[in-house]
């Protein structure tokens, strides 16, 4: 479980967080969703220890990560997968490569054991075949199971996705999604994603905090968000001219 | 006030560069790539200039010497001094500002707006260690690739010389061994350890602080080529008026 308690982030004068307090649960999928521009990412790479930031503590299991000594973030990190927005895979490497990386920065496997483990990864993300493709010749769903078999190589405690399905097809985007879900149940992950896209919201959103200029909004999940009649989650929800359509249909059939 | 911001954060990374090491297996890899990458891949182009600016060297300083009374060995000479204190130290330094230069500046570039560097620094990794100490290390051996300019425009020089029939082969052996002083060897070398130094450094910074996209990646490899180039003249004036002034 990851505690925020106030946590306040400026870039120079723009202050983007403005006192976020929230939790994210174990072996959940938790969404943390808003328009773009919202600070969605700013507020990630905080929890991820990239950005600092001015006030507020975040906290892992317990452990508030400003007061750890730099060997004990190091092992914090070591616990913590990410999967980034564009799957950042590091482009002069194959994707097995990629898969090993963490394992070979952090551990002290042998190489068989490191190949046997990214074998075993890929195939759960089911890519049993491209380990030595570079990352430029796999499709853009290929590269993010890539990116969530590197996350996950060294059996994170803490997985982290920024929009994961951004740029998929929607088809894609949902089996990303339920692959993401899947592992975190399986795992018991405490799994932080950002997202602005309604499909996830609906399928995968176990706990959802909605980011609106820097503050919280609102909270809930997947069951309650359409009951909400908190003005700016709604406005959220039906920004999607998809929502809105199904909604007027829904209306003018009962009328 | 930029100006100077940056040339704060400039030796903030060098600093930085060497805190918190890259475990050596790994380090080594990288070294060995980046030598690959950056020397081995910029020979044929060292070579190549090398060997034909000192042809033109030699051709230029022969038309130009038409008194009679002048000695047919200072076409050696003149391609000698002009090869080993200037050309082959500085003048490919500057096309190297453009070639390796715009290759490191774009390439770390590419992994800050990808997000690989945030993915570097995810897993703990000093990123700047990771991606700027193996280039310095590799450029090291830069000198090596100054030193094979400077036989090749020598070289180049005396082919132009005989083939065009400015003076004879004796003449020019002769005059490239005329007047040799050790120093001026040394020195150039010195100015190449330096420029190797700024050639790895200024144009990570470039690459390594950027933010954007594709377009600010093209952007930066510009300015960092400027910059290079701007501060190599300028510590190229400052060693040589210390060394030989
Ligand atoms: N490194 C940075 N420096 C300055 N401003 C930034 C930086 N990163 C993000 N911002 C600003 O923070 C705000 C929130 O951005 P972001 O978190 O990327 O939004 P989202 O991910 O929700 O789309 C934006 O206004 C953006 O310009
Ligand atoms: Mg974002």
């Amino acid at each position: 479980m990851i505690e925020v308690k106030d946590l306040h982030k400026s870039f120079g004068d723009a202050h983007i967080l403005k006192g976020i307090t929230t939790s994210f649960d174990k072996g959940k999928t938790n969404l943390i969703i808003g328009q773009s521009g919202s600070g969605k990412t700013v507020f990630l790479k905080c929890l991820l220890g990239l950005f600092e930031y001015e006030a507020g503590t975040i906290s892992y299991d317990g452990k508030i990560f400003s007061n750890l000594s730099e060997s004990e973030k190091r092992d914090l990190r070591a616990e913590i997968g990410m999967v980034f927005q564009g799957s950042a895979l590091f482009d002069s490497m194959t994707i097995a490569e990629n898969v090993m990386f963490p394992l070979q920065m952090f551990t002290k496997m042998s190489k068989s054991e490191m190949e046997d483990r990214a074998d075993f990864v890929l195939k759960r993300v089911n890519l049993p075949e491209a380990h030595n493709k570079m990352p430029s010749e796999a499709s853009g769903g290929m590269q993010k199971r890539v990116a969530i078999a590197r996350a996950i190589v060294n059996n994170p405690k803490y997985l982290f996705c920024d929009e994961p399905n951004s740029g998929l097809d929607p088809k894609t985007a949902i089996v990303i999604d339920n692959l993401i879900q899947e592992i975190t149940d399986e795992y018991q992950i405490t799994t932080v994603i950002n997202s602005h896209d309604m499909n996830s919201v609906m399928e995968i959103g176990e706990k959802i905090v909605f980011l609106k200029n820097g503050l919280k909004a609102w909270e809930g999940s997947n069951k309650t968000i359409f009951k909400t009649d908190n003005a700016s989650v709604t406005d959220f929800v039906y920004s999607s001219n998809l929502f809105k359509k199904v909604r007027k249909m829904y209306i003018e059939e009962n009328e | 006030m930029t100006y100077l911001h940056n040339i704060g954060a400039y030796f903030l990374m060098i600093a930085e560069m060497f805190r918190k090491p890259t475990k050596w297996s790994v380090m080594r890899q990288l070294i060995l790539k980046d030598i690959d990458d950056l020397i081995i891949g910029s020979l044929g182009i060292i070579a190549f200039i090398s060997f034909f600016v000192g042809g033109v060297i030699t051709i230029q300083t022969a038309l130009n010497i038409d008194n009679p009374l002048i000695p047919k060995y200072l076409v050696g000479f003149a391609t000698r001094q002009s090869v080993i204190l200037e050309f082959a130290p500085t003048f490919t330094s500057i096309i190297m500002a453009g070639k390796v230069g715009s290759f490191i500046t774009s390439s770390i570039g590419t992994m800050r707006v990808t997000e690989q560097i945030d993915a570097l620094e995810v897993m703990g990794i000093n990123s700047l260690n990771y991606l700027v100490f193996p280039k310095t290390i590799a450029l090291m051996l830069y000198p090596f690739a100054i030193a094979v300019g400077m036989f090749l425009g020598i070289l180049g020089g005396m082919a132009a010389c005989v083939f065009g029939g400015y003076s004879t082969l004796a003449d020019y052996i002769l005059g490239i061994q005329t007047d040799f002083d050790s120093f001026h060897v040394i020195y150039a070398f010195i100015k190449t350890f330096v420029f190797a130094f700024v050639l790895a450094t200024i144009p990570s910074f470039y690459g390594y602080y950027m933010r954007g996209g594709a377009l600010e990646v093209g952007k930066a490899s510009t300015t960092a080529f400027v910059w290079t180039s701007v501060v190599i003249i300028l510590l190229n004036y400052v060693i040589t008026g210390m060394l030989l002034g």
